[in-house]
């Protein structure tokens, strides 16, 4: 896919997003807005999955760990095939596949982690890298995590294990939109500076900007290239901007949960190009 | 067996004004509370804790309040509009803001911290238990989004099991308020000099309003309504469903006696073992796994006190899911119908 083909593609998601929220009546549509460019790089050009056998042994394993953003996975695993569209219907509902937080409670096809409560997700991604490092499997292992993720102790608890224990095949990706519930990150719990803090834990260090594809692109494939499952982890740290695409959305923390009403809808899926 | 001394004994219900009173060891009369007449108006537990924290807080300067990214859902906001010098968003570190209000606490301040209940009471159980039980450090844990009524946000989030977790750390006091009013009686009584820990439970949703107004005492149960039947046990939000199951049974003719048992830990094991004395069966209700909770803690002092047939309504050791919070409250079996059906078995065949 080229770049134009991609950008067109995040846009469907985050429509995808913003609709499912607004029929739910609630859930997490920021952070996922945002988030958008980096993982439809990810997910149409290097994750090495197969949608029609969810749980293929060699696959690229994908994990959620900041859950609340899982609207765009079901949005990307819908339009993968992953399971029928029609499910992003039923997002929240009693007995729904598509919980309000990952689960794979539901057998929910592509989901590989229950998340939810934050600062799980980079231990259980390690202990996944490890397991394809015993088993001689080639996998690799992504991981999207949050800034404010990294404020919680266990972030680098399992930061500092990963890069002793020489994960060299796992990839952690930080969504640094500086926005959390009550805030900005920096003005709440600062991180930074969090490059420093990753290089300082025995990290590759990748900065992006996370709306530029070339930048996107070349993260990626720097890690995608290494060959040595016994170097270091690597991160790739998003500069992403919450709301992305979206004008009376973007850059604004109150987002990280909302609905949008009937108009403001129609506008987002204007400016996001898509009917 | 250990436990606390009843300061109270019932009185009498008045039936009429819905006031209860209860005779202290010396003969005098003392007003405990109103129910109102018609439970239609739903509260949010954690608006009254957001709305009288302030209150508290402006007579008391030693108190502080932590949250953890969540000073908006918890309603701790309102504190720190009003006192920002003694309001703390420590970020999303939940473990380190329990070992902070330990600090706070052993050094006199009175911390009060507020998450959402897994973040208050399952991510940090451990330095709940080394640096705030152990050492019996006042921390006023008060928690908000327990229990399935969180709704849609799901499993992650909808702590059955909380109840547990801090009934059996020793030290730890544990408060479930029944609805809004109680919520706020509570808090300012916790506000006070505590002799040690406390956990109390609050809900996302809106409960039914049981109280127009009441007294709040540590390890005290309120017989609500008196019956000679059975007994029902509930806490929070199963309080309000529990007098509409009384209600429903008593149009079949059977008699339940409501207990609010708003404080878990120390139970009112003298309350509990004299009303099934007067009974013979026991029926406990909450929004909490079946396991560990009121269920658990009414099943202890039953059966080494006063044995009689009981049965525990909950959660059945499982985990919650995505929903509306009142279609989860009805998919997980604790409606008032549902209650009223448990209690009607608990009679069969032995009427
Ligand atoms: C351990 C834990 N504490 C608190 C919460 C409640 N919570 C949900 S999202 C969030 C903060 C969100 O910040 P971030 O992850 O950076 O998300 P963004 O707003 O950028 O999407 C909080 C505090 C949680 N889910 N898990």
């Amino acid at each position: 896919m080229d770049t134009n083909t991609l950008q067109k593609k995040a846009n469907k998601l985050r429509a995808d997003v913003l609709q499912a929220v607004t029929n739910a009546n609630s859930g997490h549509p920021g952070g996922a807005l945002g988030m958008a460019d980096v993982w439809t790089v990810l997910h149409y050009k290097y994750l090495n999955d197969r949608p029609d056998q969810p749980r293929w042994e060699d696959r690229d394993r994908f994990i959620l760990s900041n859950g609340h953003t899982c609207p765009l996975l079901y949005a990307v695993l819908a339009d993968k095939g992953y399971f029928d569209s029609s499910e992003l219907d039923h997002l929240r509902e009693l007995g729904a596949l598509l919980q309000g937080h990952p689960s794979t409670a539901k057998g929910t096809p592509g989901v590989e982690f229950s998340s939810g409560s934050l600062g799980h997700g980079l231990s259980f991604s390690g202990g996944v890298a490890l397991a394809g490092k015993l088993d001689g499997r080639t996998y690799k292992t992504y991981v999207s995590i949050s800034d404010a993720e990294c404020q919680e102790g266990q972030t680098w608890e399992a930061a500092g294990v990963a890069s002793h224990k020489k994960l060299g095949n796992l990839c952690a990706i930080v969504d640094y939109n500086d926005s959390q519930i009550d805030g900005k990150v920096s003005e709440i719990q600062d991180v930074a500076p969090i490059k420093n803090k990753w290089e300082s834990f025995g990290w590759n260090v990748i900065e992006i900007d996370g709306h530029d594809y070339n930048e996107i692109d070349g993260a990626l494939q720097e890690f995608n290239e290494s060959e040595d499952p016994d170097g270091l982890p690597t991160v790739i740290i998003s500069h992403n901007v919450i709301g992305k695409g979206v004008s009376f959305m973007e850059g604004d923390y109150h987002w990280h949960h909302g609905v949008l009403t009937p108009e403001q809808l129609e506008q987002a899926f204007s400016e996001l190009g898509v009917s | 067996m250990a436990h606390i001394s009843p300061t109270y004994k019932l009185l009498k219900i008045d039936e009429k004004s819905f006031l209860v009173f209860y005779l202290t060891n010396q003969g005098e009369e003392v007003y405990v509370s109103t129910l109102v007449k018609q439970r239609e108006e739903k509260v949010k537990t954690r608006d009254a804790y957001g709305e009288v924290l302030p209150r508290i807080g402006e007579k008391d300067e030693d108190i502080v309040v932590l949250t953890a990214d969540l000073a908006g859902s918890t309603r701790t906001k309102y504190f720190a509009e009003e006192f920002p010098e003694r309001f703390f968003n420590v970020g999303i570190t939940e473990a380190n803001m329990m070992g902070m209000a330990a600090g706070l606490a052993m050094e006199g301040k009175k911390p009060f911290v507020s998450t959402f209940s897994i973040f208050a009471t399952g991510k940090p159980w451990e330095q709940i238990r080394q640096t705030i039980a152990y050492q019996s450090a006042p921390v006023r844990i008060v928690a908000t989004h327990a229990g399935l009524t969180v709704g849609e946000d799901g499993a992650s989030h909808q702590i059955l099991e909380d109840i547990s977790l801090m009934r059996v750390l020793p030290n730890m006091k544990v408060i479930v308020p029944a609805d809004s009013t109680q919520t706020k009686a509570v808090i300012e009584r916790i506000g006070k000099d505590l002799s040690g820990p406390v956990y109390v439970r609050l809900a996302r949703a809106g409960f039914p309003v049981v109280y127009e107004d009441c007294d709040f005492e540590i390890g005290k149960a309120e017989v609500l309504t008196e019956g000679s039947d059975l007994t029902i046990f509930a806490t929070g939000l199963m309080v309000a469903n529990s007098l509409d199951a009384a209600d429903d049974l008593a149009d079949q003719g059977i008699s339940a006696e409501v207990v609010n048992v708003s404080t878990i830990k120390p139970l009112d094991v003298d309350t509990v073992l004299e009303s099934v004395e007067k009974t013979g069966r026991a029926l406990t209700v909450e929004e909490h796994n079946v396991i560990g909770g009121l269920g658990s803690a009414v099943s202890e002092v039953v059966s080494e006190g006063h044995p009689v047939p009981l049965k525990r309504v909950g959660v059945e050791d499982r985990f919650g899911e995505s929903g509306p919070a009142y279609e989860l409250i009805e998919h997980f079996g604790l409606t008032s119908d549902r209650i009223a059906e448990e209690g009607e078995s608990l009679l069969d065949g032995e009427l």
